[in-house]
């Protein structure tokens, strides 16, 4: 009851005040992750479109319990630090965060957008199937664990900085691109084992032990390219203030790494 | 006469391993300047979902600076009446004057004792050891060790929970804020490490002995994540006079510190390898010399490897480390604010308590990350990073 | 003269199948079947027949069909038939029953008891696809504790480590000599270890020359009580060294390998003169007490300038782990324990039945005792003795083996039916034979290849288990018997094997 009152009189004061109806805040300061979940989706059913999330410290799932059967659309914006699973199983929405996420963004993610103005934690995008992620700085441990695609939902992760081992382990589709900004080193180990299917673009070089063998290094083609430059374009506007020169970024060296088959382990079992 | 001839059968221990899920958090002023619980106690708090209630536990370190000389031993009296704790705390310090002077007891204070659930009677004692015949042969450390084990198998009811100078654990059944204030942390201690745990045991029988830190002298550790090596780990250090009778697999971390760090000077670059060590493959690509050390590393001391995942924050005076085991099963992040330190499950718990912060990052896995005290003559302090 | 004694196995064939190749005739080294010109059939006859099946899984129209006889006794249960005919066959013969293989009585298999752990939820299972995985493992002694000094920052590791044996499995062949089985086997399982990075073991055969530079560093030779083929290029050419005090299909008595299984060739390599039988003696002749043991022991690493680990085989019976903790002490690197069902290539029916204890329960009790004593760390354990897949191995590492021995398996790998008859020096797939005509059945490559696969093919499902129980190293399983569990078994042999039952 109190909850959606709350959400009825934010948005009667926005119309009252003549602001657009569909701004919101909320300070997060002492809501637990299911009383600040609570009031997101109140405002989502009451047609707020756009929501400041204020002194945000570690509550979980925000933007999960927005499933909606009318398919709404809804920005959020994170001050402070989301907690786990921020937009777990997300459905379409868009959620920018200013500062750093932690583990488990965008897991099993299925629609929207998602940007963190800062770094991500371990297990990022598992079994994400569709949307995008751009992250400005490095990542964890077993990032795109998982991926999925289908025809032509795929989904993309694009990371600034670089990654730490198993990155894109059991990669089944969709698009990874790590850009190793500010001179960062690929050190991550263990890269796309068990990988059958997506694809990751690195720029920078690695050595081959550091990559599973499931996984084939190439260069990349004209395809290639083109899905470069429009995914890098897209990363540089989500970060205006990095001041990054797309054509500089697009002409350094870029490895592939793509799965060698899609049954890698066909010979493993006696019949 | 008869002669009644009795063949020993040896019977095999059935001893019972409870499993760890949970929260971690450690903060340190590496300056040396002390600062109340407050702090950590929040933090732990914002991480409240990790845990289930069933156990806390707080190390300090810095907190008795006017018995500094003294070893503070922590008790617990467990046993479920009044009389029975009596009873254990009679049979202990009838035991402790024997073999040590004591300076110095009283009852830890606490508050009020309902808000948490069945307490022991928690007791203090500031000693120095009191060597007789042989054992005046054995360091100060080796008696506190030999004795505080022989207390823990033999005299039943009383566990020694803490047995380093200058700092202490408080733990028990209840999450870990609560223990933080039914100890009065908040109010009447300052320590420059903080180190807490918040558990979430998968054994419903919780005990307040099983909490965490578990500690040896002056090492505590708190862990999060559960050690499948523990049947290996334990056999090995028992061979070396460790009794793991706290029915816990983080109890096999402590005296593994306790053994590879004082006792065989081996530093905690070394002893991570040893807990954490690299993969083969990667052992098999480095230089003849490193190569060869890792790999007679892992030879000698293989029994000691921790697999299954973890994370850990092991304090020791002026020290406080961060590892994880060596694939990265179990997260912490590390940050640093000035000459605070941090390492926590989460980041956002560290925000909490600093918005701001200087350099955050996520250790790689095997990889410590240690912060020591800056102080006259010592090595400077130094945040080792591995990235 | 009559024998009294039933045909073991009967043979039927297909007269309609059969196309009269005589290619079953040509099989068999026993002169089962003959060829009968007049009829235009084949004719076999049973009593020589063995039960090997290569007639059988040779013949190219699948005509043959070789299964034991029943028994026509009336059903006793204490005068089974094997014991009334063998005791027929002693009336007539006088002589002592000879049988090769391991124990096949029913004594109770304890791998068949034990069960084994697998994470959930609180741990999580390792994939060992994707994720390392490691098999590697040392064998020999290890220092208590190791000096490390930093010098200008870099370590320097104090303490000497002796020489240790690294396997990349912990799967080993176990000893079976040349002469006991043919060149081709034993070069096969030279070839497999070397190429599956583990070991391999001589036996008392000694190593032929020429494959000394080749196999020698994944060899480990033995010196056994009849001394043979044994000179200082023997020892110094192999990875280790191992002296063997007894075996587990005959603990307590010697060897014997008849004279008509000494070729020239298995003469020159064990120094004896072509077509003596070769017998080692029961002990050896310079061991007659623990101390002499030690002596040997020192006399071997002298001879190896103390570069090589030492190894003493030891059947497992009553009291060993006693005798195991003595030999600790006497300064072997590592012991290799052989239990009841070790196989071999001759010995008396009698003693490879009735003597000996079973592995399991070996494994448990000298680990145990070692720790107790806390000398663990001074000596790795080998298990042998009835390892039949990749379970049996994963069990025995947590019942604190470092790693397995396989003969009989390795054998099966190669084309064996345990028919027991390979004292008859006949072995119709080669192994068991040195009769060159039945020798080339067995072809290095392929038999090599075979075994491989079954080196990898165990070490894969070895690693799942391990995976399974959360643990991506097989050090972090040894002697863990928390991740075992008994079922069906009494309570003192929980106590032994240190076990608890399913569910406690």
């Amino acid at each position: 009851m109190a909850r959606a009152q709350f959400a009825e009189s934010q948005a009667e004061k926005m119309s009252r005040s003549g602001e657009r109806m569909d701004e919101v805040e909320i300070d997060a300061t002492n809501l637990s992750t299911r009383e600040l979940n609570d009031r997101l989706r109140d405002l989502m059913q009451a047609g707020v479109e756009s929501v400041v999330l204020r002194n945000v410290c570690g509550q979980r799932y925000i933007g999960t319990r927005l499933y909606s059967p009318e398919h709404r659309k809804m920005k959020i914006e994170i001050f402070g630090t989301p907690g786990n699973d921020l937009a777990a199983f997300l459905f379409g929405h868009e959620i920018i965060v200013h500062g750093n996420a932690q583990d488990g963004v965008g897991n099993t993610m299925d629609a929207g957008e998602i940007v963190v103005e800062g770094r991500a934690g371990d297990v990022l995008g598992f079994s994400m199937r569709g949307g995008k992620i751009f992250i400005r700085d490095n990542v964890g441990y077993r990032t795109a664990l998982h991926m999925k695609e289908y025809e032509e939902k795929r989904p993309v992760l694009v990371v600034g900085g670089t990654s730490q081992d198993f990155l894109g382990e059991y990669m089944a589709g969709g698009i990874v691109i790590l850009l190793g900004l500010g001179g960062k080193v690929h050190k991550g180990n263990f890269m796309g084992t068990g990988m059958h299917g997506g694809v990751i673009y690195l720029r920078g070089s690695i050595e081959a032990s550091q990559v599973g063998g499931q996984v084939e290094i190439s260069p990349l083609d004209d395809n290639d390219r083109e899905i470069l430059e429009r995914y890098v374009s897209e990363f540089m506007s989500r970060f205006p203030d990095l001041g990054l020169n797309k054509d500089q970024i697009l002409k350094d060296e870029f490895v592939r790494l793509s799965p060698r088959s899609k049954r890698p382990y066909g010979k493993l079992y006696a019949y | 006469m008869e002669f009644k001839i009795i063949m020993p059968r040896k019977r095999r221990e059935l001893y019972n391993k409870e499993i760890c899920a949970c929260s971690i958090f450690g903060a340190m002023n590496r300056d040396g300047d002390r600062f109340s619980a407050e702090g950590v106690m929040k933090a732990i708090a914002n991480m409240h979902v990790r845990g289930n209630g069933l156990g806390g536990g707080f190390a300090a370190y810095g907190i008795y600076p006017d018995y500094r000389d003294y070893y503070a031993f922590h008790l617990m009296y467990t046993g479920c009446s009044w009389v029975a704790k009596r009873s254990a705390k009679q049979d202990f310090e009838a035991f402790l004057s024997e073999s040590f002077d004591i300076v110095f007891d009283e009852e830890i204070p606490h508050g009020d004792e309902a808000t948490v659930s069945d307490p022991p009677l928690v007791w203090r004692y500031f000693v120095a050891p009191n060597k007789k015949g042989d054992e005046s042969r054995l360091s100060d450390q080796d008696y506190v060790v030999s004795k505080v084990m022989w207390v823990n198998t033999k005299i039943e009811n009383a566990y020694v929970f803490s047995s380093g100078k200058n700092m202490g654990c408080f733990k028990g059944v209840g999450y870990p804020e609560e223990i933080g204030e039914y100890f009065l942390l908040d109010r009447i201690y300052k320590a420059y490490t903080w180190t807490v745990h918040g558990r979430f045991p998968t054994n419903t029988q919780a005990w307040w002995g099983g909490a965490h830190p578990f500690s040896l002298l002056d090492t505590t550790v708190v862990h999060n994540g559960e050690i499948s090596s523990y049947g290996t780990n334990r056999w090995y250090l028992e061979m070396y006079g460790y009794a793991c009778t706290l029915q816990t697999d983080t109890e096999v971390i402590a005296y593994a510190a306790d053994l590879l760090m004082r006792k065989q000077h081996l530093p905690i670059s070394i002893v991570a390898k040893i807990l954490a060590p690299p993969i083969w493959n990667s052992i098999d690509k480095m230089n003849e010399k490193e190569k060869k050390l890792m790999t007679t590393l892992r030879m000698v001391y293989g029994p000691l490897l921790m697999n299954g995942p973890f994370s850990i924050i092991i304090g020791q005076t002026g020290k406080m480390i961060g590892l994880t085991d060596r694939i990265r099963l179990r997260p912490l992040t590390a940050a640093t604010r000035g000459a605070m330190f941090y390492l926590s499950s989460e980041e956002a718990s560290i925000r909490l308590i600093s918005p701001e912060l200087d350099s955050v990052w996520t250790p790689n896995g095997g990889e410590p990350v240690v912060g020591e005290l800056n102080s006259k003559g010592m090595v400077m302090n130094e945040v080792i990073r591995l990235s | 003269m009559k024998s009294f004694v039933f045909p073991e196995f009967q043979i039927i064939r297909d007269e309609e199948k059969c196309g009269q190749c005589r290619g079953c005739e040509r099989q068999c080294a026993f002169g089962t079947h003959s060829y009968d010109p007049v009829a235009d059939r084949l004719i076999s006859d049973p009593y020589k027949c063995a039960g090997c099946q290569r007639c059988v899984i040779f013949c190219p129209k699948d005509a043959i069909e070789i299964k034991p006889t029943p028994s026509f006794y009336r059903p006793n249960a204490s005068w089974s038939r094997e014991k009334l005919e063998d005791l027929k066959k002693q009336a007539e013969t006088g002589g002592v029953i000879l049988t090769g293989c391991g124990n096949d009585k029913p004594f109770r298999i304890y791998w068949d008891h034990i069960v084994l752990n697998a994470s959930q939820v609180t741990n999580p299972s390792i994939d060992p696809l994707r994720e390392p995985m490691e098999l590697r493992t040392f064998l020999g002694a290890k220092p208590d504790y190791m000096d490390i000094k930093m010098d200008n920052g870099e370590m320097e590791i104090d303490t000497r480590v002796g020489p240790n044996l690294m396997v990349e499995t912990p799967i080993l062949f176990s000893a079976m000599s040349y002469g006991a089985i043919s060149y081709n086997a034993f070069r096969s399982l030279a070839t497999a270890a070397c190429k599956s990075g583990t070991f391999f073991n001589t036996g008392e055969g000694g190593l032929p020359k020429e494959m000394r530079g080749e196999f020698g560093r994944c060899a480990i030779v033995q010196v056994a009580s009849g001394r043979f083929g044994i000179d200082a290029e023997y020892l110094n050419c192999a990875a280790a060294v191992e002296i063997k005090v007894g075996q587990g299909a005959k603990p307590g008595i010697g060897g014997h390998l008849p004279g008509e299984k000494v070729s020239p060739a298995v003469a020159a390599t064990r120094m004896i003169p072509t077509g003596t039988d070769a017998i080692s003696p029961a002990p050896h002749h310079d061991i007659y007490s623990i101390e002499d043991l030690s002596m040997l022991i020192y006399a071997l690493k002298e001879a190896t300038n103390y570069e090589k680990p030492i190894s003493v085989k030891i059947a497992a019976v009553h009291n060993f782990a006693a005798i195991g903790s003595g030999i600790v002490r006497a300064g072997a690197d590592i012991i290799a324990i052989d239990g009841l069902r070790g196989g071999t290539g001759a010995a008396p029916k009698a003693i490879r039945d009735n003597v000996g204890i079973p592995i399991e329960l070996a494994i448990s009790s000298l680990d145990r005792r070692l720790k107790n004593e806390g000398i663990r760390n001074r000596a790795s354990i080998i298990a042998a003795g009835g390892i039949r897949c990749s379970a049996d191995i994963i069990k025995a590492i947590a019942l604190g083996a470092d790693a397995v021995y396989i003969g009989s398996a390795a054998l099966i790998a190669m084309g064996c039916n345990l028919c027991q008859k390979c004292y008859t020096g006949k072995c119709n797939w080669g192994i068991c034979t040195q009769d060159p005509r039945l020798e080339g059945r067995l072809n290095v490559d392929i038999a090599s290849q075979r075994l491989s696969n079954l080196i990898h093919a165990w070490s894969h499902e070895v690693s799942e288990m391990l995976g399974g129980m959360g643990i991506n190293a097989l050090e972090s399983l040894r002697g863990n018997r928390d991740h075992l569990r008994g079922v069906g078994l009494y309570e003192w042999e929980l106590d032994v094997l240190g076990i608890k039952g399913a569910g406690e």
